[in-house]
């Protein structure tokens, strides 16, 4: 799938959880991501260069 | 059901908490104070002659047929304005009364046609009843007096006549649109001899006027003076069907009423307690597309997209598509395969394609439509509440004392419910109207809302937090409530982050547009003005931040304590007749019905026991990664039952683009829309009159479809996909319907004590209907909340990424209108395009008169995705700087314009802002001439062979 589309995404979550604060939006973004994220999706992200993500999106994809 | 008129008590049921006792006729009876003589004479079995009265109207006291003598008192007071009183003795016919009431006949009779043998009417008036009751037997008068005979009817509106010679000025058609729907359309014109019943002004006829066409009118009229056409063409109905409205989420339920196979008319049920004897133009008259031309009945399958279609038999339709499907799912992978069902069809249907795409495809690649709508719904009140699910029943709002509407249009897109509103405005409750627009509740008849927030489209979430911070910095919020019921914690965290000052409304005015001094006014209207009450509508969700604004309106609710009873609560206007049930039926890629979450192994596996297979634990794609998965040739094969994804979704041509990248897709539908365009398989579908099955409105009641006729493809639509499973080896053996109900309710809590043969003793039901609450839930949360503690949710704006600039510097929304229904499919096959024939850019005229453009024109939409053209109405019901339409025709693809960006959460298409740039047109854009083209020539179907 195309890789830009699924930053934007990933990004979009992490900003809305921005107010939670660093920690709790990497936890919550990361939980969403596996919980509403087909796999193939998630594997991409994962296998995205990390410094192509925002610090957010890059620590929760991390965490998959 | 035979045919018979619906049973009339008079006036309306009255609720009390008292009673009275009175006499009628020898026979003591009880009833309700308040209630009237009459109904208390319906209600003890009798019958008082009347033609000025019915129960969906207030006593009027007009008609003096239904005189009464009651002991102790002078004259003969009309029945339906007297009211019961305790001790009261009543006679309804003594020779008196029978006197009177046959000489009032004969002054009706003597200005009134004597052609009862031809009239549409016939055995079926009101007028013929009352006469044979009285016993009029002659008619003093003659009628060769001055009269109204022989004066011309009024044709103009499709559906319905009115031929002023049949009427006798009882009122009940001006007190109908007035008491019932709120339009006031029709008044009594002129006075005596002269008066006569007029649409709007002198000049107009019923099409011309104010009318909406809900049929109030028409299902009021005593005689054949406002009559159905179907009726005047087709004759009297012979039996009836209770049935429920296959149109918006508000769930009318209807009495089909048929001679035979045919439907003469449909007539909102009395006892229908979501509409209450009330309908809209559309379920009262738009059915017309159940037997157009357009519609297929014959499966349809070709090898490929630029072949023309070819018509097969089931057998060979089903052994086709098994067979590409089956062979995708052997080379791909079942995460290859997916379904899409609709919020248009039923319960058992929308289970069924689940159940196919999970225990039948082996993948989690299910969505529906309500992905395009109100998913932000789900994920916000089940974040927040703990159920994904309005909270309230629609009667609620009559015990609301404040009613805030917010990105909803109910006149327009729920108008059986926005006559409740207007009706509860109109007895004192005020008003505040959220939206961009000024819509039709924020200043009608009689009807003004009391804050108008003309807040910029995409700043939703400000404005609700600048609602909130007014909240809690005045010291408006309900602690009592917040710390026995919601998590006091996150209160605390909430209010920290809504006190902050880049959250008050002063702050935040130049970025929503609304004077501070409104959003002050409204917050502390709605957290002080007794029972608070928000329903909200797509305007709410369908934006990037959609479900961060369900979750800022429950926060809103919960922190001025507006959740848990009557009058209250957090509502969500359902879009199509079935979203709340196709979200319940678990049509979502990451949850099992229910809401319950396809990781969780204890829900799963009872699935897994039951269905007897295993289940991928892993979510699947939703609708729009399914486009972007077969783009990159990972997901192959979809099965699209009743959805038309290729006009309804947004940035047409990337949907274009996924569809024809696909290997096998099937559409099952009743017309060859437009996604069938790019399809391989065509299996006919069976519309809401051809089928048995549930569906569940927008508060949460499920209520019966009943098989009305025999679908015309032979089948009905579970049938379809019970046969397609058989095809792939899937050994499913329904019989019928409700057996699909009993395995929903075996396997959803909430559903729990649903079924057949319950729905059919109690009319309806609201979920959560199990063990705790056996007759259901009217009202959710009352005790506490599902979730257990209310969760306030910290609910940042966001601005949206979609930007306005030199380039494109309006803003576009897109939405419904009253007379079509979303792609248009249903009531572009009916009369209904007398009132929208095409699609209309709404522009200001400040915007019109700065691009030179006139009200009419042909003018270019151009968005960064894509343009199209259509005609300009230049109207100041849009603001400066905000252009709107709607998506109703595929001549303009409105959602070749929208784009990509979509809710955060839920991928819900954020079709309330797309930044455009309107200029003056002369013709088509390309992609409407490239797509006319490609639609004519994929609608081809091969001539038959000749039969040997």
């Amino acid at each position: 799938m195309d890789i830009e589309r699924l930053r934007y995404m990933a990004d979009q979550i992490a900003r809305n959880f921005a107010a939670l604060g660093e920690e709790q939006a990497i936890a919550a973004t990361a939980d969403h991501l596996v919980k509403f994220w087909d796999p193939r999706m998630r594997e991409q992200i994962k296998a995205d260069d990390p410094a192509a993500l925002s610090p957010v999106v890059a620590a929760a994809v991390a965490r998959l | 059901m035979g045919y018979e008129r619906q049973a009339d008590f008079g006036t309306p049921e009255v609720q009390s908490g008292t009673s009275v006792t009175l006499t009628i006729d020898g026979r003591e009876i009880t009833v309700p104070a308040g209630t009237s003589v009459m109904r208390a004479a319906s209600q003890s079995g009798g019958s008082i002659p009347k033609l000025c009265a019915t129960d969906s109207l207030q006593g009027f006291g007009s008609c003096r047929l239904c005189l009464v003598e009651i002991e102790g008192r002078k004259g003969t007071p009309s029945s339906c304005t007297t009211l019961a009183e305790d001790g009261m003795v009543v006679h309804t016919q003594t020779e008196r009364l029978a006197k009177l009431r046959r000489g009032v006949m004969e002054l009706y009779i003597s200005d009134h046609p004597l052609d009862c043998l031809t009239c549409s009417a016939n055995n079926d008036c009101e007028l013929q009843d009352m006469a044979a009751a009285v016993g009029l037997r002659d008619v003093r008068y003659g009628y060769e007096g001055e009269n109204h005979l022989g004066t011309k009817p009024d044709l103009s509106n499709p559906y319905f006549l009115f031929a002023p010679d049949k009427c006798i000025v009882c009122s009940r058609c001006v007190r109908a649109c007035d008491e019932v729907q709120g339009t006031l359309a029709l008044t009594v014109d002129g006075r005596g001899f002269a008066s006569k019943i007029s649409a709007g002004q002198p000049s107009d006829n019923f099409l011309s006027s104010e009318c909406v066409s809900c049929g109030a009118c028409v299902q009021a009229c005593p005689t054949s003076a406002l009559m159905e056409k179907s009726v005047k063409q087709m004759g009297k109905p012979e039996r009836s069907v209770v049935t429920t409205c296959a149109y918006c989420g508000v769930g009318c339920a209807f009495r089909a009423e048929l001679k035979g196979e045919q439907l003469v008319r449909m007539v909102p049920w009395k006892d229908g307690k979501a509409n209450h004897g009330h309908s809209c133009v559309k379920g009262r008259f738009a059915w017309g597309y159940a037997n157009h031309q357009d519609r297929i009945t014959t499966p349809m399958i070709r090898q490929s997209v630029t072949e023309p279609w070819r018509e097969v038999s089931w057998e060979e339709a089903l052994a086709f598509t098994a067979g590409r499907l089956n062979a995708i799912r052997e080379k791909h992978g079942p995460r290859a395969l997916g379904g899409i069902t609709s919020s248009r069809c039923t319960n058992e249907e929308t289970f069924l394609v689940q159940k196919l795409v999970r225990a039948g495809f082996g993948s989690n690649n299910i969505d529906n439509c309500a992905r395009v709508c109100h998913s932000p719904t789900g994920y916000g009140l089940k974040t927040t509440f703990g159920t994904s699910a309005g909270t309230q029943n629609f009667d609620s709002v009559d015990q609301a004392d404040v009613i805030m509407v917010i990105g909803a249009n109910p006149p327009d897109a729920h108008p059986v419910f926005a006559s409740r509103i207007k009706q509860r405005v109109r007895q004192g409750a005020k008003l505040i109207v959220v939206d961009p627009r000024r819509t039709d509740l924020v200043h009608s008849p009689h009807v003004e809302a009391a804050h108008h927030l003309a807040l910029r489209p995409g700043t939703n979430v400000a404005v609700l937090t600048a609602l909130a911070h007014v909240t809690v910095t005045e010291g408006l919020a309900h602690e009592d409530f917040i710390r026995e019921r919601c998590d006091w914690d996150e209160y605390q965290d909430w209010v920290r982050f809504v006190s902050e000052e880049r959250h008050s409304p002063e702050f935040l005015e130049p970025v929503t547009g609304v004077p501070a001094s409104e959003i002050r006014a409204a917050a502390r209207l709605y957290a002080t003005g007794g029972n608070g009450a928000i329903y909200y509508g797509l305007g709410v969700t369908e934006h990037s931040q959609g479900s961060s604004a369900v979750m800022a309106i429950a926060n809103l609710a919960m922190a001025t304590g507006n959740i848990g009873r009557p009058g209250v609560g957090v509502n969500p206007l359902r879009g199509q007749n079935n979203v709340q049930g196709a979200c319940d039926m678990g049509a979502f890629p990451h949850e099992l019905p229910g809401y319950r979450h396809i990781s969780d192994v204890s829900v799963r596996s009872a699935f897994e026991q039951d269905w007897g297979v295993t289940l991928d634990s892993e979510p699947g794609l939703r609708i729009n990664n399914m486009i972007d998965a077969a783009l990159d040739g990972s997901f192959l094969g979809v099965y699209i039952q009743g959805e038309d994804i290729l006009q309804s979704d947004p940035n047409t041509k990337h949907v274009a683009e996924g569809l024809a990248a696909m290997e096998c897709v099937i559409v099952h539908d009743l017309f060859l829309n437009e996604t069938a365009n790019y399809a391989h398989v065509f299996l006919p579908g069976s519309t809401f009159l051809e089928k048995n099955g549930t569906f569940t409105n927008a508060e949460r009641r499920i209520q019966p479809v009943r098989k009305v006729m025999e679908p015309a493809n032979g089948l009905e639509d579970w049938e379809v996909t019970q046969a397609l499973a058989r095809a792939m080896g899937i050994d499913w053996n329904y019989t019928h319907a409700s057996q699909i109900l009993d395995e929903i309710a075996r396997l959803t809590p909430t559903f729990k004590g649903v079924s057949f043969a319950r729905l059919e003793q109690e009319g309806s039901l609201q979920w959560p209907v199990n063990d705790a609450f056996p007759d259901g839930s009217p009202v959710m949360h009352v005790d506490g909340f599902v979730r257990g503690k209310g969760k306030f949710v910290v609910t940042d704006y966001v601005p949206t990424d979609e930007k306005t600039g030199p380039r494109y510097p309006l803003l576009l929304t897109t939405g419904r209108i009253l007379t079509q229904y979303n792609v248009g499919a249903q009531t572009r096959r009916t009369a209904q395009t007398v009132w929208h024939p095409e699609d209309l850019l709404e522009i200001h005229p400040t915007d019109a008169e700065n691009r030179g453009v006139c009200d009419g024109d042909w003018v270019r939409l151009a968005s960064r995705t894509g343009e199209t053209t259509l005609r300009a109405r230049v109207t100041d019901r849009v603001a400066p700087g905000v252009v709107y339409t709607t998506f109703h025709h595929p001549e303009t693809q409105a959602n070749v314009v929208t784009t990509e960006y979509s809710d955060w959460a839920t991928n819900c298409p954020e079709y309330k802002v797309t930044a455009v740039q309107v200029t003056p047109s002369n013709g088509p854009s390309d992609w409407q001439e490239d797509y006319a083209e490609l639609s004519a020539q994929s609608r081809r179907i091969a001539d038959a062979e000749p039969a040997e």
